[in-house]
């Protein structure tokens, strides 16, 4: 049988973050800090 | 052999200090979560800010140790990225619904690949020409460009067909192809869409 000459280009491309999103959260995750005391939680940022 | 540690054991890691487990994590679902997300919102920048948004609350979770769902990170972390865009379209006080008003037009995206009139006509006056010439070709170059382009066979496939060696199959290939130049020439044709 001929083939028909069409063009199927795959319009899925790969969906991805970021590098640099990932940079940024692992430096939040890094500069995260969580402290407690008398039964509270403090959240605080070492940057 | 590769062995892949279990999303709820990287998780243990990142409670204990292991800042190197929630990069393997974030890397190990990225895709997935980053597509689940473009499919609710449709924006690419909006995407990357709810992952960021979401992981940061990933993050936070752990890292108090209010974590507790240990198995099923990943139904987690979706669960908070669906939650994330719910109020994404709240605060925007709209759902994503594709609508035709001012600047959004669904015709930018349902796209139609077909010729429209004009070029469809041109396009058959083009194969019809083509189709002419073709045939005023001798008729061993005819059947070797008609395997070649219409039937899309190889050199190979041409050859042990006609019965003739790959290089005869190549030279009438190319003398096809310089004939129909000089068709094109000879008969001022245009084969432009």
């Amino acid at each position: 049988m001929e083939k028909l000459y069409t063009k199927n280009k795959s319009k899925n491309t790969l969906v991805k973050a970021k590098p640099e999103t990932i940079q940024f959260l692992l430096s939040y995750s890094k500069s995260l800090n969580i402290t407690e005391a008398e039964g509270l939680q403090f959240e605080s940022n070492l940057n | 052999m590769v062995v892949q540690v279990e999303d709820s054991q990287l998780v243990k890691q990142y409670i204990q200090g292991d800042e190197r487990a929630i990069e393997a994590l974030i890397n190990r679902h990225n895709s997935r979560l980053t597509g689940f997300i473009y499919s609710k919102v449709g924006d690419r920048e909006l995407t990357e800010d709810i992952f960021q948004d979401t992981f940061m609350k990933v993050i936070r979770t752990l890292k108090r140790g209010a974590y507790n769902e240990e198995g099923k990170f990943l139904p987690w972390v979706m669960r908070i990225a669906h939650n994330l865009v719910i109020d994404h379209f709240r605060k925007h006080n709209r759902m994503p619904m594709y609508n035709s008003k001012e600047s959004y037009n669904i015709f930018s995206l349902l796209g139609d690949d077909r010729l429209n009139a004009e070029k469809q006509l041109i396009k058959e006056q083009i194969d019809s020409d083509l189709l002419r010439m073709i045939k005023e070709l001798p008729e061993d170059q005819q059947e070797v460009l008609e395997m070649r382009i219409y039937k899309d066979m190889s050199f190979k496939e041409i050859s042990d067909n006609t019965g003739v060696s790959i290089n005869t199959a190549l030279g009438r290939m190319r003398y096809a192809l310089i004939n129909l130049r000089k068709l094109v020439e000879a008969n001022s044709i245009v084969l432009t869409n």
